[in-house]
């Protein structure tokens, strides 16, 4: 079999576990869209508000479905031996991380779209000013940093057990400063600068200009240019410090 | 307990390098390795290691934990690289990580994971596709002795079907070669009995087999040629059968006024003449009395242990 057809045949396996497993499919399915609705109903559904929140949303989603989910999936299949498993045998590595990658990546595509489309049917959201392809531009520099973010941050984690205190310990601060679920125009000066240094803003920012405003990728190429040096930083730390066991 | 030796033992035949290792001595070795050395820091695991498996053999390797068996056979799957010496797989450089060696080789580790919610079949499946020309799933499956368990999913297994699903993988690839790291740790007699069952049934289809195990009975049982690793070197090495006789061909046994007395000798019927002469003289019976070969856990705790002999 191919490279690529031994690729797409991780990739559907690693589909059908994760269907299986009920937290996996929660945290990256559910969780995002919990936050949604709680934040909306909390807070109010103003307009204002959403557009804030339904970007910052996407946002987060694209963070846990690669970020959150490699951090925690590459420890395990390291700490389980499934990785120094698959080494001893001819399965090539770029198949195997391309079906997990493509695993993560089908999880963000569909939770951002799933977030759009609920942004705009359940709270009537326009959609005058969509830019799908200002949409897909940001997902998949997000999806990029984020994802080489997490198999990085996934040879920081000694064992499983680990595992949430390592990823929360990087993934709570980073949403609660990056505009996640309110507007951070008003935060400290420290703080501000420490979210236009990590790439969640970045792609909260994008997402925004694509889903809210419409002010096109030209306005945001300082945006897109931190995230493609995240994930210059990523996958070098990704491939320079990757350990099969 | 009385303990006797004939003063007519051989020396245990010791193997610094073994004789006829010479370049392309054995053309048709599946695995072949000189002098080869692996140090960790300033610790040295492996201090010159020289020995060859023979097509359609099944090797066992053998030593106390810590010994370095471990670190040679990882070198020999491709997992580590060594510090010196050399080393060929099949004719060729496992260090290479050359994928199309890899098709030919199966591997047992002593510990590796499964997809916990991948029932056996899918498992076995999922692996086959990563092979040119694999063994039938199904049949492969039956092969371990796990039809029944076919539709249940790997974390849901027992130890020793986990073993035997490692196995199935192991062997779903149709390898020529394949390593077995302690294969049967945990199982109990029954289940060990069919899983030698299953290795025999490889040498059968002609393949070559790295065993390393810590049962010794296993090793005898199974093992075409044993060598035994202590300290990062191979300190024997031969058929189970000759490495024991290389001690002392016989043991005899029997009890005298409650004692057991034993006797170590190449010849027992000159010896069995003699203290069965000796009872009959005195009137008295020779209880318990057995005559043995001494086994290949009783030469292995002989040159393992710590005291100098």
């Amino acid at each position: 079999m191919s490279t690529g057809a031994l690729l797409w045949r991780q990739f559907r396996f690693e589909r059908r576990m994760f269907w299986r497993n009920p937290s996996a499919a929660f945290f990256n399915f559910a969780l995002p869209l919990i936050f949604l609705f709680l934040i909306a109903s909390v807070f109010g559904s103003k307009t204002k508000d959403l557009n804030t929140l339904v970007p910052g949303i996407a946002g987060l989603a694209v963070m846990t479905t690669t970020f959150t989910a490699l951090a925690f999936n590459i420890t395990f299949l390291r700490e389980q031996g499934i990785l120094k498993r698959v080494r001893g045998t001819p399965m090539p590595p770029v198949a195997y991380f391309g079906g997990l990658l493509a695993n993560a990546v089908a999880n963000a595509v569909v939770q951002v779209a799933l977030v759009v489309v609920i942004g705009h049917v359940v709270y009537g959201l326009t959609w005058r000013h969509l830019d799908v392809l200002e949409l897909a531009v940001f997902t998949l520099a997000g999806v990029v940093a984020f994802g080489s973010l997490g198999i990085a941050m996934s040879h920081a984690i000694p064992n499983f057990d680990a595992a949430p205190a390592y990823v929360n310990a990087v993934f709570l601060p980073m949403i609660f400063i990056s505009g996640t679920f309110y507007s951070t125009s008003s935060l400290p000066g420290v703080l501000d600068a420490a979210a236009r240094a990590l790439p969640l803003k970045h792609v909260i920012d994008g997402l925004r200009a694509a889903i809210v405003t419409g002010s096109g990728i030209g306005h945001h190429v300082g945006a897109l240019l931190a995230l493609v040096a995240w994930s210059i930083g990523g996958v070098t730390l990704a491939v320079r410090f990757f350990r099969w066991e | 307990m009385v303990r006797e030796r004939a003063s007519d033992r051989r020396p245990v035949r010791l193997h610094g390098v073994a004789p006829g290792w010479h370049s392309g001595s054995v053309p048709e070795a599946a695995i072949s390795v000189r002098d080869l050395r692996k140090s960790y820091g300033s610790v040295e695991a492996v201090r010159g290691i020289s020995f060859d498996v023979a097509r359609g053999e099944i090797f066992g390797l053998l030593g106390p934990n810590g010994a370095g068996k471990t670190t040679t056979v990882e070198i020999l799957e491709g997992y580590r690289k060594r510090s010196g010496g050399d080393v060929s797989v099949l004719g060729s450089d496992p260090a290479a990580r050359d994928r199309g060696l890899r098709k030919r080789v199966g591997i047992v580790l002593q510990s590796s994971g499964f997809y916990p919610r991948a029932t056996v079949r899918e498992s076995v499946e999922h692996m086959a596709a990563v092979y040119p020309a694999p063994r039938d799933p199904s049949e492969t499956i039956a092969l371990v002795g796990l039809e029944e368990k076919r539709d249940t999913r790997a974390g849901k297994l027992s130890g020793g079907q986990r073993r035997r699903l490692d196995l199935a993988l192991a062997l779903v690839g149709d390898p020529e070669l394949i390593f077995l790291d302690e294969p049967t740790t945990g199982f109990d007699p029954a289940a060990r009995r069919t899983a030698w069952g299953v290795v025999r049934k490889l040498k059968e289809l002609g393949k070559t087999v790295l065993l390393t195990t810590h049962y010794l009975d296993e090793a005898q049982s199974l093992s075409d040629r044993v060598a035994i690793v202590k300290d990062g070197l191979l300190i024997a090495q031969g058929p189970p059968s000759e490495l024991s006789a290389d001690r002392a061909r016989y043991r005899i046994s029997y009890r005298r006024n409650g004692q057991l007395a034993q006797h170590e000798t190449d010849d027992p019927t000159e010896l069995l003449h003699r203290l069965t002469g000796e009872a009959l003289e005195r009137g008295e019976r020779l209880e318990d009395l057995s005559v043995s070969r001494p086994t290949l856990e009783d030469v292995y705790l002989d040159l393992t242990s710590e005291e100098p002999s």
